[in-house]
């Protein structure tokens, strides 16, 4: 009775949220968005009460048991991502709250389109059912692109049917692959099909085709071309949400299908592939952050760098032994984890350091060390993690994926994360020396709210903090679903 | 040049892939669904099994399928700028329009609640029926008929999310009364169904009503 | 051959040729009306592989599909108020900085 009501409150309450806030303002919708994260927050923290003491479960949605109904996936894994959704989404929806212009035309659709953008991502990380994650991935994409447009003006829809036009590529191939699953096996439901599936010709194909539209919405180096615009030109938040969230969605998509299928429908051709373009990801994505001029175009090319690391997933775990395979996996998890809390301070603070010298250009910055010492050292903290410094959570997820390399023998993806690191703390050097060249002319800052450095501070400590307790998500992410 | 890559890489895509459909198409898979729907047709209190997934069996699909509907609807909405203000530019002055949409409107609005009952027990439903309700929305726009509460504003607000909000209340009270969420009472599963299906097709017609209306914008410029 | 195997095998036809021309086409309602296609083929795919030659359809495929349809609809609906603000903003076609047509 008690799961009845959590695994319900946490599906009901973003939806519900997301058509009351339609139909008052966006300045209700403050204080109605307060609500809804303290009861999300608190459904959250009940489920993950229940599974450390229970383990994981299948959730039957309407009472139809997989095949015929669709069943919900609540184990470690999903869980700790729908933990990390309500911190993340939490804190951009504060920083939203101040941040966006209440009174500009079209604003008071944002609280709808943030609602209905975090149910859809906890549908994607719960989700047990192929077609149900088809749909639950255009619901995240269309409120995305919903929030890109928001502002309406030419660079933004622009933007915004670039990334619309990009994920839906990506979806029909996704699609495509699930039509091939289906017909071949008769069932949708994730856990079946990881007993269903045999190696042949049919289901790799299938997978291909999904891991081919999954990386074209996570922005997979070559097909990365739609994201720097799209979360370069969003407001600050909205950058935070998607480069933290939406991008992972569906990422965490392929690693839950690499994990449960490709032992069987992999290939070590299509591993290293994967683990190839994650590579070259990491260094063209670090290298065009370094080149720049703009804040928010450099931190949302760095998301292209960072996401690269979660492909070399695919080339751990294949045809390693249990161990690597473990070591792979948690250290990709844990940089899941602490990149989409260090991006998401990382865009609040540009957000906050652009409100305050008036333009998006680095250049501009000079100064801001002296005026804005705390937005810029909520950045400092999250680039921290980002560059893969100890104690933060980046370093801890790349000693984990490192000593994985090691044990497999396979040194190449070593030397991929180092290499990854080191173009990191070039770019965020970068900002820096631009932010303490001392302006000659007079300061004109327009200090945004102080409470708007909270949020990116906040966010910032955890990803530094979390290198030192990622004991507790490494645990949690290590109980499964269904016995 | 880039047409002749392109061309390429799309046959040898085909090449692949059609193999993979031939075999898809010659296994059997061993377990069908189909017959699990047939068996349990009757615990979904609808008589069509197309309209039993949809609305029961995966109702959850739907539940968001229709948030996605909403989405667009919103997403629409925010980025119309042209108000209230009718278009006269975009109104047809065709006599012959004007005469059948007096005829098609009406009987456009009987075809929608007729395709909306038949869905209980034979291809039709909510979004058909949705779909149609749009079209004939579509045709009193063009002949200038009154469509003002079709502007974005509180009506066009609520309209829109309607039938998702009831689905979604529907939804909750299976959990809450201690089945599970999107459970539907025993009994009550046929009327609750065609309860939401109701609203879903007015909302429907609305979302995709309201998009056309969001989409044909003017703002003075040119043509 | 089936008349599933048919529809699939159209549907793969649609596939491809859709994502060639998604891949070739700048002109924004032309690209629109190449995911359409893709869409199409891939709802094809869906509902012929589902069709066993014992004649049959499958309701669960039909019900994927139509919720398929329904997202297209949304996706493409979106697109085309965005194309449509595009146009009456900048007067564009296209996304690029290329001359229209």
């Amino acid at each position: 009775m008690t799961l009845n009501l959590l695994v319900a409150g946490l599906l009901f309450t973003p939806l519900a949220w997301a058509v009351v806030s339609l139909l008052i303002g966006f300045r209700a919708g403050r204080w109605l968005a307060g609500a809804g994260m303290v009861l999300q927050a608190g459904v959250t923290l009940g489920l993950v009460w229940t599974l450390t003491g229970q383990g994981g479960f299948e959730y039957a949605l309407g009472d139809w048991q997989p095949p015929l109904g669709i069943g919900l996936r609540v184990d470690g894994m999903a869980l700790t991502l729908v933990l990390l959704t309500t911190l993340v989404a939490s804190a951009c929806g504060l920083h939203a709250a101040g941040y966006l212009e209440a009174d500009r035309p079209g604003q008071r659709y944002f609280w709808p389109l943030f609602w209905f953008l975090w149910a859809g991502i906890n549908g994607v990380w719960l989700a047990g059912d192929i077609f149900n994650i088809y749909v639950g991935l255009e619901l995240v994409t269309l409120a995305a692109v919903g929030l890109v447009a928001l502002s309406g003006e030419p660079p933004a829809l622009r933007a915004a049917l670039r990334y619309l036009f990009a994920a839906l590529a990506g979806s029909l191939a996704f699609l495509l692959g699930v039509a091939l699953l289906y017909g071949a096996y008769g069932t949708l439901s994730l856990r079946l099909l990881a007993e269903a599936v045999q190696a042949d010709g049919t289901g790799s194909a299938a997978l291909a085709l999904m891991f081919a539209g999954l990386a074209v919405k996570t922005a997979l180096f070559p097909v990365h071309a739609w994201l720097p615009p799209a979360h370069g030109i969003a407001h600050a938040p909205v950058s935070a949400l998607l480069s933290a969230l939406v991008v992972k969605a569906s990422a965490w998509v392929a690693i839950r299908l690499w994990l449960d299928l490709g032992p069987v429908l992999g290939s070590s051709g299509g591993a290293f592939l994967m683990g190839l373009l994650g590579t070259a990801a990491i260094v063209w994505g670090s290298w065009m952050a370094w080149c720049q001029t703009g804040l928010k175009k450099l931190v949302a090319y760095s998301s292209v760098g960072q996401v690269g690391y979660l492909f070399l997933l695919f080339p751990l775990t294949f045809a390693v032994s249990d161990r690597v395979a473990e070591l792979a996996t948690q250290g990709v998890m844990l940089h899941l984890i602490s990149h989409a809390l260090a991006k998401a301070a990382l865009f609040m603070a540009a957000g906050n350091l652009i409100w305050a010298v008036g333009d998006g250009r680095i250049v501009s910055l000079a100064g801001a060390g002296r005026h804005l010492p705390l937005s810029l050292f909520a950045f400092g903290l999250a680039a921290v993690s980002i560059m893969g410094l100890p104690p933060s959570g980046g370093f801890t997820a790349k000693w984990l994926l490192l000593q994985a390399a090691w044990q497999a023998g396979q040194w190449g993806w070593a030397l991929a994360v180092l290499v990854g690191g080191l173009l990191a703390a070039l770019y965020v050097f970068k900002v820096f020396a631009a932010c303490y060249v001392d302006k000659a002319s007079g300061d004109d800052f327009h200090y945004p709210p102080r409470r708007l450095d909270l949020m990116p501070l906040g966010l910032a400590v955890m990803a530094l903090g979390l290198g030192l307790v990622a004991g507790l998500p490494l645990h949690w992410m290590g109980i499964g679903g269904a016995p | 040049m880039k047409a002749g890559v392109v061309t390429v890489l799309a046959l040898l895509l085909g090449g692949i892939l059609a193999p993979v459909v031939v075999a898809v198409a010659s296994a059997d898979p061993g377990t069908s669904l189909h017959t699990l729907v047939q068996t349990r047709l009757e615990a979904s209190g609808v008589e069509h099994p197309v309209t039993a997934v949809l609305l029961n069996f995966r109702a959850y699909d739907t539940l968001l399928e229709i948030g996605v509907l909403v989405v667009a609807g919103i997403t629409g909405m925010s980025l119309s700028r042209a108000g209230a203000r009718a278009e006269p530019e975009l109104r047809s002055t065709n006599t012959l329009l004007h005469a059948l949409a007096r005829w098609f409107v009406p009987l456009m609005l009987l075809l929608a609640a007729w395709l909306l009952w038949a869905g209980s027990h034979r291809p039709g439903g909510a979004f058909q029926a949705g779909a149609v309700l749009a079209a004939a929305g579509v045709m009193m726009r063009l002949t200038g008929l009154p469509t003002a509460w079709i502007a974005p504003g509180p009506m066009l607000r609520l309209g829109l999310s309607a039938g998702f909000s009831v689905f979604l209340l529907v939804a909750a009270v299976g959990a809450l009364t201690g089945r599970a969420f999107l459970a539907y009472p025993p009994l009550l599963s046929g009327p609750l169904i065609l309860v939401i299906e109701t609203l879903l097709t007015l909302s429907i017609g609305m979302i995709l009503l309201g998009l056309y209306v969001a989409a044909a914008q003017r703002d003075g410029a040119d043509e | 051959m089936s008349p599933g195997l048919l529809y699939a095998l159209a549907g793969m036809l649609l596939f491809v040729m859709g994502l060639a021309g998604f891949a070739l086409l700048r002109h924004l309602l032309r690209r629109l009306m190449a995911f359409n296609l893709v869409g199409s083929g891939t709802f094809l795919v869906l509902v012929g592989l589902a069709q066993r030659p014992d004649g049959e359809p499958d309701p669960v495929a039909q019900a994927l599909v139509l919720t398929g349809i329904v997202v297209a609809i949304a996706a493409t609906a979106l697109a085309l108020v965005l194309m449509r603000r595009w146009f009456d903003l900048t007067g564009r076609t296209r996304l690029d900085g290329e001359a229209d047509e």
